[in-house]
């Protein structure tokens, strides 16, 4: 509970709702509460209700507020103006996808497993959900301070994979299967370099806590560990199932993947937990290499949060817009013959420099960062040299397609 | 180096984000103040006067004005443009149809002699349903009386509304496809931009007069 009340949201409606001696008066605004001392684990428990709820509303605004401006963007992307026609610039196009995804039918194949078909799409959604209790929104604006924060992301987003799997076979469709073999295949790959690239983070930071993590961040660990960053964005963008990894749901091979058979809201919840994903990603990126909620104090600190977020949710967008989907097996190869060991570069890197300079000053950390930006583009042209198109064999014979006259 | 072909489709994707879109928003299309202010050819603050609702709609670009898709001068659409001062009422068009669709019932005309005889009209019905626009009829047609149309917005919801009446004919506008009519296609005629309401303009001959028919017809013989 100590932890809890580090938080500013939490103690600001606890202090309303409880007269404890824990609350100062630069809390109380609307006056001192009314609960007495004695019962105070009842305010704790609506005050937590109150915040799960603006946490869950949050979340759903957020994920419609995403659709929206995803589809404008892609349309941007490719020269087109993507929806425009319901409401100004479209903004109420989400809203009708959200009514019409409710009333769909919902229909159950025979062959399925029942139980295991229905519980999936939960399975999607509260992962995600529980990702936000240990994201600081802002200078302590958050609900909780888990020592093992890093630990605690990087466990719940893995269950993601079980409830892809639980789709696939419970809905008893051979499209579904496949999707969600490929789907435990790709994540349980990616588990790892991401893991990995985490670790570079905590080292420097030397806490598993968010908080500390982001008090550490003097240079963003993105400028700082460019090559931890660059796995790490990979790594979570194949976590996420999005494009270019979104092997899962091909559309051209799989039809929808896990997805196949799901219709209305279970379809609806599939679809809010991925795009929550992508929010509750890039905020975990945000905290883990942008410096969280840092930057000059011109604007307050959950502006700068925010800006982040919402650049880092770009960029995934411009990812899908640009890039096509890879193959299985080379998806499978950039995991375990590319990221792997780059992280492994990276974290062997960053622990070296750790023993040079214990307890570095800033001109120290910016020598560290030009040393890790040599290793970052010498180990990728070497990766290159040796994962990269070779244009030609050793008996010189050129692997290059030539068209047939 | 490895991995530099990413940035590069990157960068593409970047530069459509900033350039232009290439979208024809018919029917309509949401602008902002300028434009909007160009659309009704006056300067933004008469517009804003002139049009206040509108005009606050524009500054936060959501002022609605028509917007249509350029359209080739030879498009074969809707609505054939029919000139009843050349028709003879010979019918070739409807002999010609390869579908059948055409039906006409004349009976013999006194004032409107042209060559030959020449009939009124009683009915020309066009079913427009069934018709595949293959303008047989138009090339079929020996005085230039007929012409295939240019609009495409006759979407109705019953199939009987989609025949063309006679009335319906000499009342519509006249804005003539100029398909398989050179003489008005070298005049560089856009069909968007006027109508072409007199029947002297539209053939390549010009109508001949009651004189000349007397000659040809009566005094030569």
């Amino acid at each position: 509970m100590n932890t809890v009340m580090d938080s500013v949201v939490f103690k600001f409606i606890y202090c309303h709702l409880v007269s404890s001696n824990e609350c100062v008066d630069s809390f109380r605004i609307l006056g001192s509460g009314f609960i007495s001392e004695k019962y105070s684990i009842i305010g704790f428990l609506i005050t937590s209700l109150i915040l799960i709820l603006i946490l869950i509303n949050g979340a759903l605004v957020g994920v419609l507020a995403l659709i929206w401006g995803e589809r404008r963007l892609i349309g941007r992307f490719q020269a087109r103006l993507g929806p425009n026609r319901w409401g100004p610039w479209g903004i109420f196009t989400p809203v009708a996808d959200a009514i019409k995804v409710m009333f769909k039918e919902d229909i159950s194949p025979r062959l399925s497993d029942k139980f295991v078909f229905v519980l999936a799409p939960v399975l999607m959604v509260i992962p995600v959900l529980m990702i936000f209790a240990v994201i600081p929104f802002g200078k302590a604006t958050f609900l909780t301070d888990l020592n093992v924060g890093v630990l605690f992301i990087l466990a719940i987003t893995s269950t993601n994979t079980l409830s892809v799997l639980m789709a696939g076979w419970g809905s008893g469709n051979r499209y579904g299967i496949i999707g969600g073999l490929r789907a435990v295949a790709m994540l349980l790959s990616y588990e790892i370099p991401m893991a990995l690239a985490a670790v570079g983070v905590i080292l420097m930071a030397g806490s598993l806590s968010i908080i500390k993590v982001i008090e550490s961040q003097t240079i963003p660990f993105a400028i700082f560990q460019p090559l931890g960053f660059l796995t790490f964005l990979i790594a979570a963008t194949a976590e996420l199932n999005r494009s270019p990894f979104d092997i899962t749901e091909a559309e051209s091979e799989l039809i929808a993947g896990y997805m196949t058979e799901y219709s209305s809201m279970k379809f609806g919840l599939f679809f809010l937990g991925e795009f929550m994903a992508t929010i509750a990603a890039s905020a975990v990126i945000v905290c883990l290499f942008l410096g969280g909620w840092r930057g000059p104090e011109i604007i307050p600190s959950h502006f700068w949060f925010l800006i982040k977020w919402i650049l880092m949710i770009c960029v995934f967008i411009w990812f899908r817009a640009t890039f096509p989907r890879l193959r299985v097996d080379q998806i499978m190869e950039l995991a375990w013959k590319a990221l792997f060991e780059l992280t492994l570069i990276n974290i062997l890197a960053v622990a070296i420099l750790m023993l040079i300079w214990p307890d570095p000053t800033i001109l120290e950390l910016w020598i560290m960062t030009g040393i890790n930006w040599i290793i970052f583009f010498v180990s990728l042209w070497i990766f290159g040299k040796l994962l990269g198109p070779k244009p030609e064999q050793k008996d010189g014979v050129s692997r290059k397609i030539v068209l047939q006259k | 180096m490895f991995g530099f072909g990413l940035i590069k489709g990157l960068w593409v994707t970047f530069k459509n984000l900033i350039g232009p879109t290439f979208t024809v928003q018919y029917p309509d299309k949401r602008v902002g103040l300028f434009k909007a202010a160009k659309y009704y050819k006056q300067n933004p603050f008469s517009f804003l006067k002139s049009h206040p609702i509108d005009g606050l709609k524009s500054i936060v670009g959501q002022a609605v004005i028509k917007e249509y898709p350029d359209q080739f001068p030879r498009f074969r659409g809707q609505e054939f443009n029919w000139y009843e001062d050349r028709c003879t009422g010979c019918a070739s068009c409807a002999k010609y149809c390869p579908l059948g669709i055409i039906e006409i019932e004349t009976h013999p005309g006194e004032n409107n002699i042209q060559e030959g005889t020449s009939y009124d009209i009683d009915v020309f019905d066009i079913d427009i349903g069934r018709c595949m626009f293959c303008g047989i009829c138009v090339e079929a047609c020996p005085f230039d009386a007929l012409h295939m149309g240019s609009g495409f917005e006759k979407a109705t919801e019953k199939r009987e509304e989609l025949v063309i009446a006679v009335d319906e004919l000499r009342s519509a506008d006249k804005r003539p496809s100029t398909w398989f009519r050179p003489q008005i296609e070298q005049s560089s005629y856009q069909p968007r931009d006027k109508e072409m309401d007199d029947f002297h303009d539209i053939g390549r001959h010009e109508k001949p007069t009651k004189e000349e028919l007397t000659e040809r017809w009566v005094n030569e013989r």
